[in-house]
């Protein structure tokens, strides 16, 4: 996560304890079956959206069947490419390994082609982010096959 | 004309000792709420014939129950986070209307602030131990109040909404909390005071979020026949809807500035035969500022995206456009995790007249709405004074 210039009232994160154990690393999900796909292209730097074979809806995240038309789904790669929807700065988070990265940016991503996605976004000053800010998808390795898609500013 | 039927009514209703009770088990919360509840009503446990709580364990109605040392023959703990309350009173409604239950004791209690400390809702879980479908928004480190400062972000870029018109609410509750002498915070607030207060989660401020307590309370829902012989006036439940747009994933909100609300407002109202304009006094779900500005819209008070200049300057104050948490809301009087139970306690309060340097002169008819999960679930009550 980038740096920040500390402003008033923000949490820094808690000096490190002697003994403490080193900062946690992200926390890794554990795939569902109709998910595996998708964590394990984002391990391989692929983010994959699902689309509907009958009516072409596309969406995230995964379901065993198309929320629009209730048809069977195929996974689509997607560019990666998407806009801040909306975002928050977390100021304030006592768990780890989350409080060492105060502050960081949580938002909701629109992708390119149509679903919307929980993400942070990285690269950039929390306090330069916007909405509509155009952002491209960042991949990360959290356990030996599965990766995750973050965001970055697109340049 | 009127078809002779059964019609609900809250015979009695009573708040615990709040907002910090480490010398009492969350039980016995409950217990302190039940038995206030039932000697408002002049009823004892012996004509209980029903129950209903909401908790964070499956089968905790059933639990809070044998810890009262009820029997009950109807049971209900649907759980819809803070609105849980609203549901379970509507489901009451239905259950003594059918005749499934004559008596429904109602009940919360909650030791959060003891047991827990501050830290609800400035916590990321993590995640990777969740099951199901609750992962996928749950890896980023984002909080509860990081949630609905994402709905607040996107309300701003919409209408134009400001953090002074936010702030608005957690001022006017603030001065409702001063005639509380329960209330946990009870000095009173500038907008100053927010806006320039420290930043929880963008565009958040630690003022624009609803306190910790400990707490609870109870109501007790039976017939307006059964009532007619009990001592307090009967609080007529007129009309009463629930929905959901999605649980623990903002993601899955279709729109993050409209809330299930707009959904269970209009049927409540519809089922109530009223309309917002009809309300005289509101008890709405005040976890977060934006959670108010977003209820006052989808129920219908003001037209989506107006709730900014309908909150500010006083706008839900006493002498308002709708007076509003007249106890002084989750905002400065009481937030003990699942609020609901109070906005149902403080709209009986209102309509009995008995709300002291905060009554609503006049009282007919309010609303209570509560509000569940990451503005997941919505429950709308309307509540009458006077017979339907």
């Amino acid at each position: 996560m980038t740096a920040t210039t500390p402003r008033p009232g923000d949490m820094r994160p808690l000096e490190p304890v002697p003994g403490e154990r080193p900062p946690r690393p992200r926390p890794a999900p554990v795939p569902e079956p109709e998910a595996a796909e998708y964590w394990s292209a984002a391990h391989e730097g692929r983010l994959l959206v699902q689309r509907c074979d009958d009516c072409g809806h596309t969406q995230l995240y995964p379901r065993s069947f198309c929320l629009s038309c209730h048809g069977p789904v195929s996974w689509m790669e997607a560019s990666g490419r998407g806009t801040v929807h909306s975002y928050t700065v977390i100021r304030q988070n006592h768990s780890r390994p989350f409080r060492d990265w105060i502050p960081y940016v949580v938002a909701l991503v629109d992708l390119e082609e149509g679903p919307r996605v929980m993400t942070n976004v990285v690269g950039v000053d929390p306090d330069d982010v916007r909405v509509g800010m155009a952002v491209r998808a960042r991949f990360e390795a959290v356990s030996d096959d599965v990766g995750i898609a973050l965001f970055e500013p697109a340049v | 004309m009127t078809p002779s039927r059964r019609r609900a009514v809250i015979c009695g209703a009573a708040t615990s000792d709040y907002p910090y009770l480490p010398e009492l088990s969350e039980h016995a919360v409950h217990a302190q709420a039940a038995d206030r509840a039932l000697a408002d009503a002049g009823l004892t446990y012996a004509d209980v014939d029903g129950f209903a709580t909401a908790g964070f364990f499956p089968m905790y109605s059933v639990g809070v129950a044998e810890y009262l040392g009820l029997h009950p023959t109807y049971f209900d703990e649907t759980n819809s986070g803070g609105s849980s309350f609203e549901v379970l009173v509507e489901h009451a409604a239905y259950a003594v209307e059918s005749g499934a239950a004559e008596v429904v004791l109602v009940t919360y209690g909650s030791v959060q602030l003891s047991q827990m400390g501050r830290r609800l809702g400035t916590g990321g879980g993590g995640g990777a131990g969740m099951p199901g479908p609750a992962i996928y928004d749950s890896l980023w480190g984002n909080t509860l109040v990081g949630n609905y400062a994402l709905a607040a972000r996107r309300h701003m870029h919409e209408y134009g909404t400001t953090p002074e018109q936010l702030a608005a609410v957690a001022v006017t509750m603030r001065g409702h909390a001063g005639h509380n002498p329960q209330a946990q915070y009870r000095d009173p607030i500038t907008v100053e005071d927010v806006v320039t207060g420290r930043l929880v989660a963008d565009p958040l401020h630690k003022l624009d979020c609803c306190v910790i307590s400990d707490g609870g309370g109870a109501c007790i829902v039976t017939t307006a026949e059964r009532a007619a012989d009990l001592q307090r006036p009967p609080v007529w439940i007129l009309g009463g809807a629930h929905a959901t747009t999605h649980h623990m994933n903002l993601s899955a909100m279709a729109d993050l500035t409209v809330t299930p609300a707009a959904q269970s407002g209009p049927l409540a109202f519809s089922r109530a035969g009223l309309t917002p304009a009809d309300v005289d006094v509101a008890q709405l779900y005040d976890s977060f500022t934006i959670t108010v500005v977003l209820t006052v819209e989808d129920l219908g008070f003001c037209a989506k995206g107006e709730g900014g200049a309908f909150v500010q300057d006083g706008g839900l104050g006493l002498s308002g456009r709708l007076p509003t948490n007249t106890d002084g809301g989750g905002l400065s009087a009481c937030h003990p995790g699942m609020r609901g139970m109070f906005l149902i306690v403080e709209a009986v309060r209102q309509l009995r007249g008995e709300g002291g340097p905060t009554q609503v002169p006049d009282a007919r008819i309010a609303v209570a709405h509560g509000t569940g999960g990451m503005l997941s679930t919505g429950a709308t009550l309307i509540l009458g004074r006077e017979e339907p």
